[in-house]
């Protein structure tokens, strides 16, 4: 509390970016936690809630005639733009707003005075909601091939991976920590993900230290053991997410990429995805876009074209279906780097397994997704969102990425979500809010396919999004429907009460559809075993799916299956 | 002529087709007056049955003893034929050349498609103006029903009944026609009930190169507003445009002739004032976006039946020169200066506005798409011709089946039908900021993009709503099948 010195300040303007709406005049109130806006000026009370966290940036503009203007601008993409009548005042809640908008120290951050009215059982349920070994279960491991390990229980093979990894039973302790001295940071190739249909792995890991000519016994070893943990497929794949470029300049600093020689079937793959420098100036460019004053149409979209924000959302999008599909439908595993191995790995094994698994696609399966490949794997979430006072070359948008991804894959598979683009959007905000403890600390389809998200970047321009909500007619519609089965089921019951008990109708319960009906549940076909991969090729046919489903899971049906699928 | 002089090939074995995203098939490939038809062989199932009038160029390409022929549709869809013999190729793509060209109204399928389930007559007379009138009519007097263009002497392209305002013979209207290019005089196009203004559409007043007046035109609009009310006239042209179109006879209405106008080149924003709008003939942009206005400010134009009364009233009868705009699409290279996708433009517009309003429209993208293949190759004689006139001399209306009736069967009907409609009494204005608009990929990306999963979606949607009206009735089919299906069980027993 001790930076705000005027923690209200009535006759404050809020311009409205967009429409020529008249400004909206009310009082500005600043808490330990929020800066509060209510405008008097309309009928309804309004009011606009920006959390301090939120902030990246706040500004004094030149005085007008109004009055002295404060443009702010928030990690959400609001972009609040007020004008107070008294220079002292303004510079009195400028000042504070700095201040409180760049904690310095973790203790200061929200998620630590954040309170609801929750018991401290419940508080540490919330921590326990969501165990990664079920998951792992749910995989099938440990298995013969793999097996969880404590071996990093002090941060000894590596600092930034959780103390519990999997790693196939093959590798010796002395294979891991070997491996790990080879690896950018001790980032091993652990195991992201495991196709329980076919055994084929996602693994994930940082660049080799191999400069020009360097080797590593112990890392060839790791690799063979990945490869030999699935047997059915004599290779596999060791992608880097870096273009070429970028990685080759690496081995001049000692670090680099696997030589396909000196590791045994592998092959080796580029995927240019840009660094996070080029991620950060294409999304502050997107953003400048976002926020121009009546724009032209081809304004629009050259600022759009010119951004590269679209391309690079391709980009992370076609490796995520690449990996997805040489786990699917190469049957081979594959073992994904970047240099460190915490931002485009975690954006393309996090999208290659929402495509593989449905499960992901839930609303508890999502959490779990990224629990385990952004908190667990050390994505350094409070670098790249800015939460402390610290590096801004160190921030990225990163996260907002795959978030985005998520929502394009939303677009083009409405029914496979159990979420809505406003759970993304709720995840999106906590991230940058610290609200929560989760995140403090460190298809192949055609470019014309990607949107605009315009209710992410301009989501607080109100006058720009569709004015009727489909989900919330749908929503209504289905509680209306499950209200009216219960009275139907009530008067029902009640029937037998009154009239006697009907002839050839003794216990038709409608109870267990009322049920069935309460919530939106994922379809049927995503719930269980082996769903379709999600996919709107051609090479993934419907057809297929089906005969997938109908057929034993036999060694012999399968190897048809693969053939079919070379041969188209 | 004859069609069969037209058709060099009538019959191809052994042809192969490909469609995007779905498996090339080998076939009989047949040409016949109207239509390009595909049998598979062995199975005999008809995979191609395309109205040859949807082609829109026509490409060849032979190599050694067969050749490839690419057909580039109206409706976007682009099509690849691999015949064998490189005659037979040339001939079959030189009779779909031809047959796609033919440009004689009566030619067209429409006057020899008769379908069984449809009489000629009916759908054609389904929006008489004369409904429109008595609507307006309980609402103002200031508006008459005039057939001062009975016989099409007053404006070709004109229907033969308008609404023009009460104060005004037809005299003096007819006098205003000649003002007007086209003789497009003002008209009525849409009276907005709670404010008691007008929105109106005419042509580009003929004041040319001499500053012509006319005392009859001036003395209509005069008549429309009140003492001391100003109204304002949209010119759909840049103020440069308009200027220049005086050097050819055309030109705006001056200020000093029109004291109560006010003349502007750009949008303007709810100013509840009466508008005129026009741009140079009157029949495109004008259309457009009276068309547009209505849809916004009046939710009876916003269901199926009233939508379909729009495009009547504004489109076809207002005289938008379908046959002269939609000739040809976009892959069109000839050089038709008269072709233009105004009609599209709408389309597209409409479904911008089902997009931020999705549940204010009681129609779906389906019905667009299907009035964009219609209005460029149909089965159908609505989108024929380019005016009434032209369509009472081809008898039209007498010859051909009109797309409404077809639409309104009951068991199209529902294919078009928004799940999601509530009726919504307020004006819904859009946004137009960039952000806003987006490509219409149901349209521009029709035969390309996969669609499986966004169908889906769609039939959730329907069985989701469905489910809300009519979760009472299955409740109670469900219990009267309850004892069928013990039965059922006992009787396996």
């Amino acid at each position: 509390m001790e930076h705000i010195s005027t923690p209200k300040v009535e006759n404050v303007k809020l311009l409205d970016r967009y429409a020529n709406r008249k400004a909206a005049s009310g009082t500005l109130y600043l808490t330990a936690t929020h800066l509060i806006y209510v405008d008097a000026s309309a009928e309804v009370r309004k009011e606009t809630w920006i959390l301090h966290h939120h902030i990246s940036s706040v500004e004094k503009l030149p005085l007008t005639t109004a009055g002295y203007p404060l443009l702010i601008h928030c990690k959400n993409f609001h972009v609040a733009h007020f004008v107070i009548g008294q220079e002292r005042d303004c510079h009195d809640v400028f000042t504070s707003l700095l201040k409180l908008s760049q904690p310095v120290k973790p203790e200061e951050l929200y998620a630590f005075s954040y309170n609801p009215k929750m018991s401290k059982e419940n508080r540490e349920m919330g921590w326990k909601l969501i165990d990664l070994r079920l998951d792992y279960q749910r995989m099938g491991i440990p298995n013969d091939s793999w097996e969880i390990t404590d071996i990093n229980k002090d941060y000894e093979v590596c600092s930034t991976y959780p103390p519990e990894i999997v790693v196939p039973r093959a590798a010796t302790k002395a294979v891991v920590m070997g491996s790990s001295r080879f690896r950018s940071r001790g980032r091993i190739p652990v195991l992201s993900y495991l196709y329980k249909e076919n055994n084929a792995a996602l693994c994930r890991c940082s660049q080799p230290l191999a400069g020009f000519s360097a080797r590593c016994l112990e890392d060839e070893q790791m690799l063979q053991a990945i490869r030999q943990a699935n047997p059915g497929c004599p290779f596999m794949y060791v992608v880097d997410t870096r273009p070429k470029l970028n990685a080759m300049a690496n081995r001049a600093a000692g670090k680099g990429y696997e030589n396909e020689d000196n590791y045994e079937n592998i092959r080796f793959k580029f995927i240019g995805i840009e660094n996070i420098h080029v991620m950060r100036s294409s999304l502050q460019k997107l953003l400048e876009v976002c926020e121009m004053k009546s724009p032209s149409m081809s304004d629009f979209l050259t600022g759009l074209e010119n951004s590269g924000w679209l391309r690079h959302i391709k980009a992370v999008m076609d490796a995520s279906v690449f990996l997805a599909k040489a786990v699917k439908e190469e049957r081979a595993s594959v073992l994904v780097h970047c240099s460190d191995g915490w931002d485009r790995t975690a954006q393309v094994c996090s999208l290659a397994s929402l495509l593989l698994d449905p499960f992901y696609r839930t609303f508890k399966g999502f959490m779990v997704l990224i629990e385990k490949e952004w908190i667990a794997m050390g994505h350094k979430f409070s670098h790249r969102c800015g939460h402390l006072d610290g590096d801004p070359k160190e921030v990225s948008p990163v996260f907002t990425q795959f978030v985005e991804c998520v929502w394009q894959l939303m677009q083009q598979f409405p029914c496979s979500f159990e979420f809505s683009e406003r759970f993304l959007l709720e995840i999106h905000d906590h991230v940058y809010s610290c609200q929560f403890g989760n995140f403090l600390g460190t298809c192949h389809k055609e470019r014309e396919e990607l949107r605009f998200w315009c209710g992410m970047y301009n989501r607080f321009d109100k006058g720009m999004h569709p004015k009727q909500s489909v989900l919330d007619q749908l929503l209504s519609c289905l509680s209306q429907k499950v209200t009216l089965e219960d009275d139907a089921s009530d008067l029902e019951n009640k029937l037998p009460i009154l009239d006697g008990p009907l002839p050839s109708e003794g216990c038709t319960s409608p109870k267990a559809g009322a049920a069935a009906a309460k919530a939106p549940t994922p379809r049927q076909d995503c719930a269980e075993g082996a769903a379709p991969v999600l996919s709107n090729g051609p090479s993934l046919g419907h057809q297929k799916h089906k005969e997938s489903a109908a057929q034993p899971r036999g060694l012999g049906a399968s190897r048809e299956d693969g053939q079919a699928q070379h041969q188209g | 002529m004859e069609f069969s002089e037209l058709i060099k090939t009538a019959t191809v074995e052994n042809a192969l087709l490909w469609r995007p995203g779905l498996p090339a098939v080998r076939g009989t490939l047949c040409i016949t007056s109207h239509h390009l038809l595909l049998s598979s062989r062995p199975r005999g199932d008809l995979e191609l049955w395309l109205l040859i009038r949807n082609v829109d160029a026509v490409e060849k390409r032979v190599c050694g003893s067969s050749g490839t022929i690419t057909l580039r549709c109206k409706d976007l869809r682009v099509l690849q034929l691999e015949i064998p013999g490189m005659e037979q190729c040339l001939n079959i793509a030189s009779s779909i050349e031809a047959l796609s060209s033919v440009d004689s109204v009566m030619m067209m399928y429409p006057f020899f498609y008769r379908p069984p389930s449809l009489r000629l007559e009916q759908g054609w007379h389904r929006f008489p103006l004369e409904r429109f009138f008595q609507r307006l009519s309980s609402q103002t007097s200031q508006w008459r029903l005039s057939t001062v263009n009975r016989d099409f002497s007053a404006c070709p392209s004109y229907p033969p009944a308008v609404i023009v305002p009460a104060a005004v013979g037809d005299d003096t209207v007819a006098k205003a026609a000649r003002f007007r290019q086209g003789g497009r005089f003002p008209v009525l196009s849409y009276f907005h009930p709670k404010n008691g203004t007008a929105l109106l559409r005419s042509s580009q007043p003929l004041t040319g190169r001499n500053r012509r007046r006319c005392r009859e035109d001036e003395q209509l609009l005069g008549t429309i507003l009140d003492q001391g009310e100003q109204g304002f006239i949209i010119d759909t042209r840049s103020a440069q445009a308009a200027k220049q179109a005086r050097m050819s006879g055309g030109g705006t209405e001056p200020k000093s002739s029109y004291p109560q106008w006010r003349r502007l080149h750009r949008a303007l924003e709810r100013e509840e004032r009466t508008v005129l709008v026009h741009g140079a003939e009157g029949t495109d942009a004008t259309l457009l976006v009276t068309a547009l206005a209505q849809l916004i400010l009046d939710p009876s134009c916003r269901s199926l039946e009233g939508f379909q009364g729009l495009l009547e009233r504004e489109w076809i009868e207002a005289g938008h020169p379908f046959q002269l705009r939609c000739a040809r699409s976009a892959s069109w290279h000839g050089r038709g200066k008269q072709e233009a996708p105004l009609f599209v433009l709408f389309l597209d517009c409409v479904w911008q506005l089902s997009r931020q309003f999705p549940l204010s429209l009681e129609f779906g993208e389906r019905l667009l798409l299907t009035l964009f293949d219609n209005a460029y190759a149909s089965a159908y004689g609505t989108f024929l011709c380019n005016n009434e006139r032209e369509r009472s001399l081809c008898k039209v209306k007498e010859s051909t089946h009109s797309l409404w009736a077809w639409l309104n069967q009951p068991e199209e009907k529902h294919k078009y039908l928004n799940p999601l409609y509530s009726h919504n009494p307020l004006v819904i204005w859009p946004s137009v900021e960039p952000q806003s608009i987006q490509l219409w990929q149901g349209l521009f990306l029709r035969w390309i993009r996969p669609s499986q999963h966004l169908d889906e979606a769609r039939e959730e949607i329907q069985r989701l709503v469905q489910g809300k009206n009519s979760s009472s009735s299955k409740e109670s089919r469900g219990r009267r099948q309850s004892p069928a299906a013990a039965a059922g069980t006992e009787g396996g027993r």
